[in-house]
């Protein structure tokens, strides 16, 4: 005896469904390769950064202006916190873009939160660059000796 | 794991609660990175307004919620190191479950010693 199977009755998923424009290049390829790569990085940058200011000496107490003057005296700690800054924030905009891309349905919602996004990130990383470039430990209040 | 199960709604073990985790201390980190910044930035401004918002960190309080996102970053990290294995290493799909077993061993362990040293220093005399 044979069991006619019914041919399915839907053609596709969702006809409303579709696909946006088909090459989007290899931007979400490097993007997913930039999360891995700088993700190594940032476990070496941020675990430096806390054993640094939160493991040894006073830890914590021993944070404040004066802690950090004598950090950035070093071009080393100069770069290490540009590139943790620079890394980090490209890492967690890139993750963020993932979580609006897959929660907010609408095309208007997907691109206002993620134009509120890259503004706030951009605000960001320049602002702390420039943190970084002209820090000054003679700003006012200090009392550091040298100054 | 139910087998009288017969809802729609994906109950997934292992692999779909390490992917929630890294998404929501992903979440924490990045919200407390864009503050940190901020806070940071008032050493170009005034170094004692800079003293101040950094004694607010050195409270009992705040010490307890940099342990939290420090358990938060830990565990992202980890779990990150996992994934990169999952997606490059030819074993890495088939070990996913014990890697997370792996990946908690070694959260709990340096954890445990991040909080020993640094709540010790926040609710000690100095």
């Amino acid at each position: 005896m044979s069991v006619s199977i019914p041919a399915p009755r839907s053609q596709r998923i969702d006809p409303k469904y579709k696909r946006g424009p088909k090459s989007r290049g290899s931007f979400e390829m490097l993007a997913w390769l930039f999360m891995r790569l700088s993700g190594v990085v940032l476990i070496i940058l941020i675990f430096g950064h806390l054993f640094s200011n939160l493991m040894v000496g006073e830890g914590i107490s021993g944070i404040g202006f004066g802690f950090v003057a004598g950090k950035w005296a070093s071009p080393l700690w100069q770069f290490w916190d540009l590139a943790m800054l620079w890394l980090a924030m490209l890492h967690g905009t890139n993750g963020v873009r993932t979580i609006i891309n897959d929660y907010a349905e609408k095309h208007a919602t997907r691109a206002w939160l993620k134009g509120i996004l890259y503004v706030a990130t951009i605000f960001i990383i320049v602002l702390g660059s420039l943190v970084i470039f002209t820090f000054d430990p003679c700003v006012t209040g200090s009392t550091l000796p040298q100054c | 794991m139910s087998k009288t199960s017969s809802g729609t709604l994906y109950r997934g073990h292992e692999g779909m609660w390490s992917w929630v985790g890294h998404r929501v201390t992903g979440v924490v980190i990045f919200l407390y990175l864009l503050v940190h910044v901020l806070d940071t930035a008032m050493v170009r401004v005034d170094a004692g307004a800079y003293d101040a918002i950094i004694s607010t960190y050195q409270t009992p309080w705040m010490a307890l919620g940099e342990t939290g996102l420090v358990a938060a970053i830990l565990f992202h990290a980890f779990n990150g190191l996992r994934l990169i294995l999952v997606d490059f290493w030819k074993q890495g799909t088939k070990y996913q479950r014990q890697m997370l077993w792996g990946v908690l061993i070694l959260w709990v362990i340096v954890f445990a010693g991040f909080a020993i040293r640094h709540l010790s220093i926040a609710f000690g005399s100095h």
